[in-house]
């Protein structure tokens, strides 16, 4: 701060991770790695510079410090004692065994488990790929507002990818799992059944006919179709964008922009999720926010720089990849909560549709709200009943749009796969879920008439 | 990369002067840094430097691999690092294919990938430039504004030691501009925004067309404005230049000898069989110095090489690091892929071309009755699968009617399967151009595609 400007920030931290690979029937290489720096941040004006280090001495500080402050461009002087108050302690998840703590061998013996139970499911299946990674990351974060947090966040994922072999050509199927606990998780998860479900997507997915061209009904199973709100309006309400108003969200605070069935909240405290933290990566301890109540947009997401020009609170949502990134705002959990519908009224009252049962990545245009994810495993919906198997394809939609047709909701609320969501060239781990839910028009990217 | 020897080398000699007998051992060593300026409205919204350095060890005994890398090069972390990768080599799976890459006496085609102007340029100009691009790029229309105007650049030093034979070390730096739009029309309800992006990429910012960036981006945003969603029917498409840039990209996975050796490429029965359209010609050349990922070698050290892969339409051969060759009977093709020092080596396509055609995108479209000229394709990561070839992106675009490009379309898809698109590849454009990505992009026209709208 000797440099004269409005705000300065150190975020540091030290991380270590495992990350084992299984494929063609052989733990391929099991790696381990070590990132440890600091990232300083300095306000001045409308300006931020930043500057970035992985030499935690106070001489490697001091310099990342001035380069930081010479790139917000200050002149000017004076020093600014700030007082810190230390945050408590805010922990969501409870860990058991700390990944450190567990034998390679046992991870690398999961990879083998699910390899043997996706290769016995069917002869059809020809390859099999897997992986485990686990990580630790301790993080600091201070700045001249008075912040001062620390946090660690244990993390565990395991993933798999089959292959099947038929007539028709190739297929996959893919499975996954991740949460933010220790390897306890594996008392409670079927490693195989995950393993059997990959197999069983692929194999299934041989029998598959294309997928219809054009506008209709879609059915999307619970705990598969987060990633639809995700884009359809999640990216839409991070105040960033709105704050340069290529949101078409931006100025609709109070407005009905979804159908009354739908109530989306954005939580960084559900213990063990994919996207939890104790605190954002600027130090704000994470909450339970309320994005559409019923239908009606009730808040946007912030961080600490836009929720500090708009003098309000932040919302916990300020995050970044890693020390040598700028926080920007993010999601964290994102979901839709239950409705009023049984899944079974959905189909059965769906005389014509597809059924998606997992769906895989998406993207959206935040600017003209058009978004597409795709679907890696769906049914044709044939007289209210799921029937024949397609195959692979995107779906299209507008997400303001999208929202409105939203027209029934069910009450079997399930969390999905862990993802990693992209924004401005930055990954971070996100969450999501949803009960099952009918959308009455979206667009099919298939090739069948 | 030879011609520079980078004090990095003396590093990777260090750790693998302590292999022990039996067992092979790889360092990768890098250093860099780089600037992000973000302009927005004429001022700077956030200067990013930094620097960042990493090395990752690799070592391989009785057909095991073990590996492990450090974000940092202190001494006492590379111990580290090395006692990690060698505990890790317990738990790998004997392999008979695994080993390092050994010299193969290709010889290596000298690049300058190292421009000392960029190294010197100053902060102060970088700056001015985003500023000049954000200026050029709102004044191109009135309907249009700029959502954010970037310029950044990086430098990178690295060095490869093994104990099979490998020693190289290099330099590199590159910068670009970007700039992001956004054209607005109409009111309340009827509000519309269309969103645009115009680039320019070189070793130095003297390479820079600020013009042309801010042309585009602004082209490519008002162009899409009214833009309404068609109606589903099978169509001939063309692919702008970045498009077709982006489905090579799609292309090369399924050629990558590691996907073929583990039976993951639906091509991997198809050596010597016509996969492709007659005209089509597909050639990976990382030599090309016009390649904006033109490289003189590969992720393990070997020289970066010219190679055939589709002639005519027949598969000719697929491309291979020292792992995937080995197991298919074959030698490297020079493709092993780096992501930096935290990974081992992959396999891929480095600077991937279709030979050009001789007509220009308006000769091409002149001859088209009923079709689509495709800008964008959104959901390639999620609606493309190289393993079964099923194809689905979402789309924007112009309507082409009686031979001219006509109204705006958007929020639809075009569907197909890779199979199916190279075999219908019916022209390829002579408008040939480089861009920031590991592919050249033209003009591709590619018939019997399903666009799904309303």
């Amino acid at each position: 701060m000797r440099t004269g400007a409005d705000f300065a920030e150190v975020y540091a931290e030290d991380k270590s991770n495992t990350s084992a690979g299984l494929d063609d029937g052989r733990i391929e290489q099991v790696t381990s790695g070590r990132d440890r720096g600091a990232g300083i941040r300095v306000i001045a004006g409308d300006t931020t510079g930043f500057a970035h280090t992985a030499d935690l001495s106070e001489a490697g500080l001091v310099a990342a410090a001035s380069a930081a402050a010479a790139a917000a461009s200050q002149g000017g002087g004076g020093v600014r004692n700030v007082s810190l108050t230390k945050a408590p302690v805010h922990r969501p998840n409870t860990i058991i065994h700390l990944p450190e703590s567990i034998a390679k061998a046992r991870k690398v013996e999961l990879l083998q488990r699910m390899n043997e139970a996706a290769r016995s499911y069917g002869p059809e299946i020809v390859q099999v790929s897997a992986g485990y990674g686990d990580s630790s990351k301790r993080t600091l974060v201070a700045n001249t507002d008075g912040v001062f947090a620390t946090d660690e966040i244990i993390r565990t994922l395991l993933r798999i990818s089959a292959v099947a072999d038929g007539d028709s050509g190739m297929q996959t199927g893919y499975q996954s799992m991740g949460h933010t606990v220790g390897f306890e998780i594996f008392d409670t998860v079927d490693v195989e059944e995950l393993a059997r479900d990959a197999a069983r997507q692929a194999i299934t997915k041989l029998l598959a006919r294309p997928a219809p061209s054009g506008a209709m009904p879609v059915v999307i199973k619970n705990g598969s179709g987060g990633v639809l709100f995700h884009e359809a309006c999640g990216h839409g309400l991070e105040a960033d964008l709105v704050a340069k108003d290529s949101s078409v969200y931006a100025g609709k605070v109070g407005q009905l922009v979804a159908n009354p069935l739908v109530t989306l909240v954005d939580d960084g405290t559900m213990p063990g999720e994919w996207g939890t933290l104790g605190y954002d990566d600027e130090g704000h301890i994470t909450q339970r926010n309320t994005l559409i109540q019923d239908g009606i947009l009730t808040d946007y997401m912030w961080d600490h720089i836009r929720a500090r020009n708009e003098g309000r609170a932040g919302s916990g949502n300020g995050r970044r990849q890693s020390y040598q990134h700028l926080p920007m705002v993010r999601m964290t959990n994102t979901f839709v909560l239950n409705g009023p519908d049984t899944p079974q009224d959905i189909i059965s009252s769906t005389p014509h549709g597809v059924y998606v049962a997992k769906l895989g990545g998406g993207s959206v245009n935040t600017a003209t709200g058009d978004f597409v994810f795709g679907m890696t495993e769906a049914y044709l919906i044939e007289d209210g009943k799921i029937t024949e198997p397609l195959r692979e394809g995107n779906l299209i939609g507008n997400g303001p749009k999208v929202l409105q047709d939203i027209d029934m909701l069910a009450n079997d609320f399930a969390m999905g796969n862990p993802g990693t969501c992209g924004k401005d060239g930055q990954g971070v781990p996100v969450g999501d879920g949803q009960p099952t839910l009918r959308v009455k028009e979206l667009t099919i990217g298939g090739t069948a008439a | 990369m030879s011609a520079f020897e980078s004090k990095l080398q003396a590093v990777a000699d260090r750790v693998i002067a302590q292999a022990k007998p039996g067992e092979q051992v790889e360092a990768f060593v890098t250093r860099g840094g780089e600037t992000d300026v973000r302009i927005y409205q004429g001022a700077v919204e956030h200067f990013v430097s930094a620097q960042s350095e990493g090395i990752g060890i690799r070592v391989i005994s009785e057909g095991r691999t073990g590996f492990a890398y450090a974000g940092t090069l202190d001494e006492s972390a590379i111990s580290e690092v090395l006692a990690e990768a060698r505990d890790n080599v317990q738990f790998g799976e004997s392999d008979e294919w695994a080993a390092l890459a050994e010299p193969d006496g290709v010889p290596i085609t000298e690049q300058s990938l190292w421009n000392e102007a960029l190294a010197e340029y100053p902060t102060d100009e970088k700056i001015d430039l985003a500023k000049k691009l954000e200026k050029l790029a709102s004044g191109q229309d009135p309907r249009v504004r700029v959502d954010d105007s970037n310029y950044a650049d990086a430098h990178g030093e690295s060095a490869v030691a093994s104990t099979s034979g490998i020693r190289m070390s290099g330099r590199e730096n590159g910068c670009y501009v970007s700039v992001s739009t956004l054209a607005d029309e109409g009111e309340g309800d009827d509000a519309e925004t269309q969103t645009g992006f115009g680039f320019s990429v070189g070793r130095s910012p003297h390479e820079f067309d600020l013009e042309k960036a801010a042309r585009e981006a602004s082209e490519r945003a008002t162009r899409l404005l009214g833009a309404t969603k068609p109606s589903t029917r099978r169509t001939t498409v063309v692919l702008d230049p970045m498009v077709t840039a982006q489905f090579l990209g799609v292309i090369s996975s399924t050629l990558n000898g590691e996907a073929v050796v583990k039976g993951r490429s639906l091509f991997k029965d198809r050596l010597g069989d016509s996969v492709a359209s007659a005209n089509v010609t597909l050639i990976d050349d990382p030599t090309n110095t016009k390649a904006y990922s033109a490289t003189d070698v590969d992720g393990e050290g070997l020289a970066a090489r010219r190679n055939m892969l589709i002639e005519n339409g027949v598969l000719k051969q697929f491309v291979h690091n020292s792992y995937s060759a080995r197991r298919a009977g074959t030698v490297s093709t020079g493709n092993a892929t780096r992501g930096g020092f935290a990974g081992t080596p992959g396999v891929g396509c480095l600077a991937l071309s279709l030979v050009p055609g001789v007509r220009s995108q308006a000769e091409i479209v002149s001859d088209i009755d009923d079709g689509l000229l495709v800008q964008s394709m959104q959901g390639l990561h999620s609606g493309v699968n190289p393993i079964s070839g099923d194809f689905s992106t979402g789309a924007a675009g112009l309507l082409i009617t009686n031979g001219e490009v006509g109204a705006p379309v958007r929020e639809f898809t075009i569907a197909s399967t890779l199979q199916r698109m190279l075999q219908d590849i019916i022209e390829i454009g002579g408008d040939l151009e480089w861009l920031p990505m590991r592919a050249s992009g033209l003009s591709l026209v590619i018939r019997d595609v399903t666009m799904s709208g309303s």
